[in-house]
C-alpha cells in the first residue's frame, strides 16, 4: 500500500493505461494510415515502465531520469501515430497522452523534491523544471488541435507554427528590425529618457510639478493606442510614427513613477545631507536618485511591455510592408493564422527578452533594496 | 574657556493644524569648548528641537542663538558639527566606507585624504575590516559606530549626537557609552548629547541640561564631574547616585503637573 503511496500519479497513468488498452483501437475507420501495433505496445510498455519505477525505485534521480525519457519518448511516438490521421484519433490515443503527462509531473515532482549539491546541477534543475512543464503545455496543444482536428483557422498545432517561424525567418527578422530595433527601442529610450528628464525639472520648478503632475496622472490613465491614426497622419507610415506613439505611452508612467521615486528618501537622509551643507545637484545624485531607482525600474519594466504593444498596434493603422504590426493585420486577412502566430511567438519571445534584460539591470542597480537583497 | 554655542531667549512656536505649539520657550544656554552636555527630559520637552536648532535644521522664531560666533546657517554651511541621529541613517546602496566617504565627497576632498580618513575614523570606532560590508550585513549597534564615524570624518569641532543609542539594547549601549567617552578623551570635541536616559546622561556629561515640556524650556542645569577616568562601576558610587537623583528630582518637577 505505501508504495502505491508514493506517486499518485503514477497510479494514476496505470489506470489511463489500461483503460486504453480495453478501447482499442486508438484510430477511427477514417484513418489512412493507422499505425502498427508493434507501436501501440512499445507506447504501453514505455508507460508501464515509467510508471512502475515511479513507484519501485527509490533513487530520486533515477525515477526522474526514467520518467523524463518514457514521457517524452512515448509522446514522440504517439505524435508520429499521428501523422496522417489527424482528426481520427479515438479514446485510447487521449487517454495515452494524459498517462504520459502524468509521468511528465510526476518526473517535475522528483525534480523539485532534488537538493543537488553542486550549483551547476543546482541550475540544471532550476532550468529543467519550467522547460518540461512548457514542453507539455506544448504536447498537449498539439495532440488536442492534431487529435481532435481543430481547423487550422481556429487554432494550429504548435508544430506548424514551428514550421512556419522555421521557414519564414527572413521575413520575420525583417519585422523585428522594424518594430523592435526601430519603432520600440527608439521610443522607448527617448520616451523614458524625456519622462526622467522632465521628472527632474518638474522636482525643480514648482509651477511644472504643480501643473503637469495631475495632467500626467491623466494621461497614463488614457488609452493612448488611439492617437497612433494621428501619430500615422504627423509622421508618416514609416518607424517614425510608431515610435512617436511609443513616446507618448513610456513618457507619462516614467515622469509619474521618477517623481513618486524623489520623494523616497527619507527625512532623517535629507537632515543628514544639509548638516554636509550638500547643494541641491549632490543631494540629487548621491541621496534621492539612488532612493529613486527602485521607482525608476518599475517604470522601465512597465515600459518595456507598454513599448512593445504600442508599436505592433500602432502598424495596424498604416505601415510600409514590413513590421510585426503589419504583417498580423495583414496575415489574419489571409487566413494564414500559422504566420500571426508565429509573429506572436516571436513578440513573445522579444518581450520576455527586453524584460528580463531591464530585471537583471534592476537587480544589479538596486540589489540594496528589501525586495531584493531579500529581508 | 571660550564659548561655542550661545543661546538667549530662545523662542520656536510651531504652527500645527491643532495650533501653536510652543516647542522651545525663553532658553538660555551657554556651552563651552571641550564640553560634553546631555539635554534630558521627557518626550515633548523640545530637547532634540533645541538640538535641531543649533544644527540648522528648525529655524528659531524669536531670540538669538551663535554657534561658533556666527549663526547657526553659517556653521552649518562651515561643517562646524558633525551630526549624529537617532537611526544610523546609512545608505543601503553604500558600503560602510563609501558611507563615511559621503560626507568627504560632498567637501570636495580628493581620493587619498578620503581613503585616510575612512580607515582613520574606521579604527577609531573599532570597526576596522568591515568597510566593504554593507550596512544591512552589520549589527544596530556596528551600524551606529559607523555612522559616528562618518560624522567624525568631517573632523569637526563639535558633535551633536539626537539619542544615538536611543534604539540599541542595554549591554551594547553601555559598550558604546564607554567607547564614546573614550572617543571623546581622545579628540578634545565639544559634544552636545540629547537623551532620555538618567545614567547614560550622568555617565557621560560634564553638565546635564534637565528639560521640562510643555512649553519646553530648561529646569535646571547640573554640574557633574566625575573625573576624567570614568569604568561602568562608576554608576554604583554615591557621588553618581547623587546627581543621578537631582535629575530625576528635576524631572520629576517638571513633569509634575501632568499627573
Amino acid at each position: 500500500m505505501s508504495m502505491l503511496l508514493r506517486s499518485w500519479q503514477a497510479v494514476a497513468a496505470v489506470i489511463l493505461t489500461v483503460l486504453a488498452l480495453i478501447r482499442l483501437p486508438m484510430f477511427g475507420d477514417g484513418a489512412t494510415t493507422p499505425p502498427g501495433n508493434a507501436t501501440l505496445a512499445i507506447v504501453v510498455i514505455l508507460a508501464l515502465i515509467g510508471a512502475f519505477s515511479a513507484l519501485l525505485v527509490s533513487k530520486r534521480q533515477a525515477v526522474a531520469a526514467i520518467l523524463f525519457v518514457t514521457a517524452h519518448a512515448g509522446a514522440w511516438l504517439l505524435f508520429s501515430a499521428l501523422l496522417g490521421n489527424e482528426g481520427q484519433a479515438r479514446a485510447p490515443f487521449f487517454l495515452l497522452i494524459a498517462a504520459l503527462w502524468l509521468l511528465a509531473w510526476a518526473c517535475v515532482t522528483q525534480l523539485s523534491a532534488l537538493r543537488p549539491e553542486s550549483r551547476e546541477a543546482a541550475t540544471l534543475v532550476r532550468l529543467l523544471i519550467p522547460a518540461i512543464f512548457g514542453a507539455w503545455v506544448l504536447i498537449l496543444w498539439e495532440a488536442a488541435t492534431r487529435g481532435f482536428g481543430i481547423p487550422f483557422i481556429l487554432l494550429p498545432p504548435p508544430s506548424a507554427i514551428g514550421a512556419r517561424i522555421a521557414n519564414s525567418l527572413p521575413v520575420l527578422a525583417a519585422d523585428v528590425r522594424q518594430t523592435i530595433f526601430k519603432a520600440v527601442l527608439f521610443g522607448y529610450v527617448v520616451g523614458s529618457g524625456a519622462g526622467f528628464v522632465v521628472a527632474i525639472l518638474a522636482d525643480r520648478v514648482d509651477f511644472l510639478r504643480r501643473g503637469l503632475l495631475p495632467i500626467g496622472n491623466f494621461v497614463s490613465a488614457l488609452p493612448i493606442i488611439g492617437i497612433a491614426p494621428i501619430m500615422v497622419i504627423w509622421f508618416g507610415f514609416d518607424w517614425q510614427s510608431k515610435a512617436a506613439v511609443v513616446i507618448i505611452m513610456t513618457f507619462f508612467p516614467m515622469l509619474v513613477n521618477t517623481v513618486a521615486g524623489l520623494t523616497a528618501a527619507g527625512h532623517m537622509e535629507r537632515d543628514l545631507m544639509r548638516t554636509y551643507a550638500s547643494n541641491y545637484w549632490q543631494t540629487l545624485f548621491k541621496l534621492r536618485l539612488p532612493a529613486a531607482m527602485p521607482f525608476i525600474f518599475n517604470a522601465l519594466k512597465i515600459n518595456s511591455t507598454l513599448a512593445l504593444i504600442g508599436a505592433i498596434v500602432a502598424e495596424f493603422f498604416g505601415t510600409p510592408i514590413v513590421g510585426m504590426g503589419f504583417r498580423i493585420s495583414t496575415e489574419i486577412g489571409r487566413l494564414n493564422l500559422d504566420m500571426v502566430w508565429a509573429e506572436i511567438a516571436v513578440a513573445a519571445l522579444a518581450g520576455s527578452v527586453f524584460y528580463g534584460a531591464v530585471a537583471l539591470a534592476e537587480r544589479a542597480t538596486t540589489f540594496w533594496h528589501p525586495s531584493i537583497r531579500g529581508g | 574657556m571660550n564659548t561655542v554655542i550661545q543661546a538667549d531667549k530662545l523662542n520656536l512656536t510651531f504652527q500645527t493644524n491643532d495650533g501653536p505649539v510652543h516647542a522651545l520657550s525663553d532658553i538660555d544656554l551657554a556651552i563651552e569648548k571641550g564640553e560634553f552636555v546631555s539635554l534630558i527630559g521627557p518626550s515633548g520637552c523640545g530637547k532634540t528641537t533645541l538640538l535641531r536648532v543649533i544644527a540648522d535644521l528648525e529655524k528659531p522664531t524669536g531670540g538669538t542663538i551663535t554657534v561658533n560666533g556666527m549663526t547657526p546657517e553659517e556653521a552649518r554651511l562651515k561643517r562646524a558639527y558633525g551630526y549624529v541621529f537617532q537611526a544610523a541613517a546609512l545608505f543601503p546602496w553604500r558600503t560602510i566606507a563609501d558611507n563615511i566617504a559621503l560626507p568627504l565627497e560632498v567637501m570636495g576632498l580628493s581620493g587619498d585624504e578620503r581613503r585616510k580618513r575612512i580607515s582613520d575614523n574606521l579604527e577609531l570606532v573599532d570597526l576596522a575590516g568591515f568597510g566593504k560590508k554593507y550596512p544591512w550585513q552589520l549589527s544596530g549597534g556596528m551600524q551606529q559606530r559607523a555612522s559616528i564615524a562618518r560624522a567624525l570624518a568631517v573632523q569637526p569641532d563639535m558633535l551633536l549626537m539626537d539619542e544615538p543609542f536611543g534604539a540599541l539594547d542595554e549591554i551594547v549601549r553601555d559598550h558604546l557609552n564607554e567607547q564614546l567617552l573614550k572617543l571623546w578623551a581622545a579628540t578634545q570635541k565639544t559634544v552636545v548629547f540629547v537623551t532620555h536616559s538618567i545614567p547614560e546622561a550622568v555617565f557621560l556629561s560634564t553638565r546635564i541640561v534637565v528639560m521640562s515640556p510643555r512649553p519646553g524650556r530648561v529646569h535646571d542645569v547640573i554640574d557633574c564631574d566625575l573625573g576624567s577616568e570614568r569604568p561602568l562601576d562608576i554608576r554604583e558610587t554615591p557621588e553618581f547616585l547623587k546627581i543621578a537623583h537631582r535629575v530625576r528630582e528635576g524631572l520629576r518637577a517638571g513633569h509634575a503637573y501632568d499627573e
